[in-house]
């Protein structure tokens, strides 16, 4: 019986013995796997091809080498659903094994791959989603979690001051109905009311509306200037659209709303509106000229900050890794060191500050139609006619102050001068 | 909310309607003939506008465009009616379940070919501006969005009463049996009715896109609202459709500018209503 | 019937075999089967309308955003259904998901055929038009995130316990179901959906039968609500779009109509299809379309149908036979 049973076993019991000796764990170092989670299908499907070219493109600049390790770049598809997001996130860390999740493209994104980053201890960098709460009220719950792109109401507080200087007095804004939307307007609204002037009227079609034909028509005539969020389809049609009803008055929005990804898709009718963002794709500087000569002869398109925010975020780890001689650190040591980073980017310096948001020059952008570069043709490009530098998610405000007042919210801060 | 704001909207309201009218007429013609609900028609539209944009894009004329999108969708339309839903028989619920399926591989196909980016249809600049009528700005497109559904529904209007096939089609969508009886080859009029469904939604894209934009998703979006004109118009019923098409753009517009919170509700909530005094919509005919 | 309890032991094999083997799979896997499992409940319900009432709904998804969002809003708003009170939870879950059905059956139940899909469509969008732009309550576009799950003496945040639980709660609706669709209720339902006109006759009073199991298909739905808020952490409109109730409506066909079971394995495979096979190929959405269309032209009784149709086949084939044998030259 014995002998049956030893020769039954056998074999099985030997290549079990063979394959856990070639399964043992290949050193760490070797490897650094990256989670990436971006829409690569639906409606924001564009957007996702920037951020994840935007971190390709860096990786084929260091040849897929941070430091020593080899990089293996990991992508999902979240469809620009935080469901999604969610499902995904968690096959990346309990499939896949990755070291660091990175990206999420909307606010509501962020919001939901936050807690998965605590609940799985894994680290999670966010160059794109922009929600406010996550480096500030929040921050406590997502230790794991460091921000490189910007905050929602970042580019706003500057931008708000900007509009006092420029004179105008009472402006109607109207953006996007979520979370995204409130924060970029919300935060203007508190710098313009605190340089004398007055939002009259706020005003928020649905995330995705394409027809503005309800909303245009309500806009208060009594304003000196329009400030308008639009994301997505949104950003194409509503100028448009503002246009072909007659709007005379000078507009002036958040970055995303001409943001490289969509400008070039538009046409005259956005010519002199200005915004405000970490980024432009026509920032003179010779680090930028290069990146945008590159990207654009690698993918055929001018990069928007959704490219710019992913290079720089790869850069960033590169750097943390790299100080490491090319081993992970664990997952807190990585946080602790790259919150403590300080980079000269693409989009100029960057540094963290001690709530894990960057801190970063805010450029006041210009549509105007041009030649940049040395391209033979005529294009809009976002001119840069601002700096305000070192600028970070609490403006001009002070941090404890900021803090105690509640996130930006369709009702806060609330409208005064909305009769 | 002067009377200028009234006057607006109701423009706006109106061109809105005369998209849907596009749509959702083919919706309600297919119903009316053939009892399915067809779950695809999303689909013809987004597939419309995409093929206008390959036309634009290789011989840069929007005019060329739009028949060459409708003719190649309707073709489509006829393909799938032949090969897959024909042989079924009548079972309206595995048709309805096929149009589905096939609206998820189109979903798929059309994501491969012409990638996930948003895109614009421009027409030509003419149509870009707005003419003013006492103080009012009205874009020149929407004008001619109304004016196109009103010449279609007139063709349409004139075929469908006029001529001997149209006679035939209502014959059919009041009584298959009966119509049969009398020698009408109803297995051909599904045909052409679903091929000229395809057709309209097609239509639909390629108008539609210059105001909405193509992108992924746009299918889905479109078909709740398509059939919320059908419904409230009535299946099978032309005029019914031009009313639905009314109503439904009408009361988005007006329900997103004065009840932001319900807007959606303030849509659908009537059209169950109405379903559930006349299952076959106001006009519907049974 | 003999063949009947060869039936229920294959499936209660099964169960049990899913029962022992996900759980000592990786996470991955045991978090999909999870998903699949709480989602199949609705597929179930589904079924119960259309496979065994001849009820085509278009709008169940309706009932799993009552349930996911009330657990939602009570979970994050509240902070209630965090412990023993989970259960309560689940309770309400199923009663408001029911009484929203018996609303909304109210105005669908008179309608059959396409009709009847058309208006559970509306409905089911009206659902999806408060979710989608009532705000204050539910969050909107931005959805519920619900960030622990219960504890109770167990701790529902380690993956395996959370597996079991909703293992349970499935197997226990399982049983629910079939032993409505076996009772004498159950059968009516069938004769129902053969020949309503008859069951008139016969002097049912088919309209409360079927706004009776209008009703238990949307406590269902609500359970699986619940489940599906704790399992997916999240809740948004996109549980109660179309698609959700076209999704559930092709996996209880792909499973096979009238089954029951056959809900379970339509989840498994597009779940399975859409979470595992889309990281390996991009053509996986051609796959899954493909499998619906093939589906409906070749197999209209679903998967589970199959052995029935095997069955027919050799009857058939054994009583022409039989008539070869009789009469040779009549065949």
């Amino acid at each position: 019986m014995t002998s049956t049973l030893l020769r039954r076993l056998g074999p099985p019991l030997l290549g079990g013995l063979v394959a856990f000796a070639l399964m043992s764990p290949a050193n760490a170092a070797e490897e650094l796997r990256i989670g990436f989670v971006a829409p690569t299908t639906g409606i924001f499907a564009q957007v996702g091809k920037d951020m994840v070219d935007g971190f390709q493109l860096y990786l084929d600049d260091v040849k897929s080498d941070f430091g020593g390790a080899k990089v293996k770049f990991i992508v999902e598809d979240e469809q620009g659903k935080p469901d999604t997001a969610v499902t995904r996130a968690k096959k990346l860390i309990l499939q896949d094994k990755v070291h660091m999740l990175v990206g999420g493209l909307l606010a509501s994104s962020g919001y939901a791959l936050a807690p998965v980053s605590s609940a799985e201890k894994t680290v999670y960098v966010v160059p794109v989603s922009a929600a406010d709460d996550l480096t500030q009220r929040d921050l406590p719950k997502y230790p794991y979690l460091v921000r490189t792109g910007w905050s929602s109401s970042q580019p706003s507080h500057p931008f708000g001051q900007w509009a006092c200087d420029q004179g105008y007095k009472k402006i109607a804004a109207i953006g996007a109905d979520y979370a995204f939307g409130y924060e970029v307007i919300g935060g203007f609204q508190r710098a313009f009311e605190a340089c004398g002037g007055q939002i009259i009227q706020k005003i928020w079609p649905p995330l995705g509306t394409k027809d503005f034909g309800p909303y245009i028509p309500t806009i208060r005539q009594d304003a000196d200037a329009i400030f308008t969020l639009m994301v997505g389809p949104m950003s194409l049609q509503f100028p448009k659209q503002l246009a072909a009803a007659g709007n005379k008055k000078p507009v002036i929005g958040g970055g995303t709303s001409y943001d490289e990804f969509v400008l070039p898709s538009m046409g005259d009718e956005v010519i002199g509106h200005v915004s405000a963002l970490q980024y432009s794709a026509a920032l003179e500087t010779p680090k930028n000229e290069a990146f945008v000569k590159k990207y654009r002869a690698k993918y055929g398109k001018v990069p928007s900050y959704y490219s710019e925010t992913n290079y720089t975020s790869a850069q960033m780890i590169h750097e943390v890794i790299k100080n490491n001689k090319g081993t992970f650190p664990g997952a807190e040591a990585f946080v602790q060191q790259l919150a403590a980073l300080k980079l000269d980017t693409i989009r100029g310096p960057v540094s963290i500050d001690e709530m894990r948001n960057p801190v970063q020059n805010i450029y006041i952008k210009k549509v105007e139609k041009k030649k940049m570069f040395g391209y033979g043709k005529d294009e809009l490009w976002n001119t840069v006619i601002k700096t305000y530098p070192n600028v970070s998610q609490f403006g001009q405000f002070n941090k404890d102050e900021f803090l105690k007042t509640p996130v930006y919210s369709r009702d806060f801060p609330p409208c005064k001068f909305c009769n | 909310m002067n009377t200028q704001f009234w006057l607006v909207q109701a423009f706006n309201g109106i061109s809105y309607g005369a998209l849907l009218f596009l749509v959702g007429s083919g919706l309600s013609l297919i119903f009316g003939v053939m009892r399915i609900v067809n779950l695809s028609h999303g689909s013809y539209f987004l597939l419309g506008g995409y093929i206008a944009l390959s036309v634009i894009w290789t011989t840069g004329s929007w005019l060329l465009a739009i028949p060459v999108a409708a003719l190649v969708v309707a073709v489509l339309g006829m393909a799938m009616e032949r090969v897959f839903l024909q042989p079924l028989g009548f079972d309206p619920l595995r048709q309805v379940l096929l149009t589905v399926g096939f609206a998820f591989l189109f979903q798929q196909a059309a994501l491969d070919i012409w990638s996930g980016n948003n895109f614009d249809i421009n027409p030509p600049d003419a149509l870009t501006r707005s003419i003013v009528v006492g103080g009012l700005y009205l874009p020149l497109y929407r004008v001619f969005m109304i004016g196109m559904a009103a010449v279609i529904g007139l063709i349409l209007w004139l075929v469908m009463e006029k001529t001997r096939i149209g006679a035939a089609v209502r014959a059919t969508v009041d009584d298959a049996q009966m119509a049969r009886g009398v020698g009408i080859d109803t297995s051909r009029i599904s045909m052409l009715i679903f091929s000229l469904g395809a057709l309209l939604a097609a239509l639909g894209g390629v108008i539609g896109g210059a105001f909405l934009g193509i992108y992924p998703g746009l299918d889905f979006e479109m078909l709740p609202i398509a059939f919320a004109v059908v419904i409230i118009g009535g299946m099978g019923s032309l005029g019914g459709a031009a009313i639905g098409a009314l109503i439904v753009g009408l009361a988005d517009n007006f329900g997103k500018a004065l009840f932001p919170e319900l807007s959606y509700f303030t849509l659908y909530a009537p059209m169950a209503l109405i379903l559930a005094v006349k299952p076959t919509g106001l006009f519907g005919r049974e | 019937m003999r063949s009947q309890h060869i039936k229920v032991l294959i499936v209660v094999a099964a169960l049990a075999a899913i029962a022992i083997i996900v759980p000592n799979t990786n996470s991955f896997v045991i978090l999909l089967t999870t998903r699949a499992l709480a989602f199949s409940i609705l597929v179930m319900s589904l079924d119960i309308l259309l496979g065994y009432t001849g009820l085509p709904s278009l709008g169940q998804a309706a009932y799993l955003g009552v349930g996911a969002y009330v657990t939602a809003i009570l979970a994050t708003r509240y902070q209630f259904g965090l412990g023993y009170d989970f259960w309560l939870v689940v309770a309400l879950g199923i009663l408001l998901a029911a009484a929203l059905a018996a609303i909304f059956g109210l105005l669908a139940i008179r309608a059959t055929g396409v009709y009847f899909l058309m208006i559970t469509l509306a409905l089911g969008q009206c659902i999806w038009g408060l979710a989608y732009r009532w705000n204050s309550l539910t969050g909107g576009d931005n959805g519920i995130n619900l960030r622990a799950r219960p504890k109770f003496g167990i701790d529902l945040a380690d993956e395996v316990t959370f597996f079991y639980l909703v293992f349970g709660l499935f197997a226990l609706s399982l049983l629910l179901m079939y032993t409505l669709v076996r009772s004498p209720f159950g059968q009516s339902l069938a004769g129902i959906r053969e020949r309503e006109l008859r069951m008139k006759i016969l002097g049912y009073n088919t309209w409360l039968h079927k706004y009776i199991a209008f009703i238990v298909a949307g406590g269902f739905g609500g359970l699986s609500g619940v489940l599906w808020a704790h399992t997916a952490g999240i809740v948004s409109p996109e549980n109660v779009v179309l698609t959700t109730s076209v999704d559930a409506l092709l996996m209880a066909v792909l499973g096979g109509a009238g089954t029951l079971v056959g809900g379970i394995i339509g989840a498994i495979i597009v779940f399975g299809l859409r979470e595992y096979l889309s990281t390996l190929v991009p053509w996986w959405q051609y796959v899954l379309g493909a499998v619906y269309v093939l589906t409906i032209l070749y197999l209209p009784t679903g998967l589970m149908g199959i052995p029935e149709r095997i069955r027919r086949r050799r009857a058939l084939s054994g009583s022409r036979k039989a008539i070869k044998n009789i009469a040779p030259a009549a065949s």
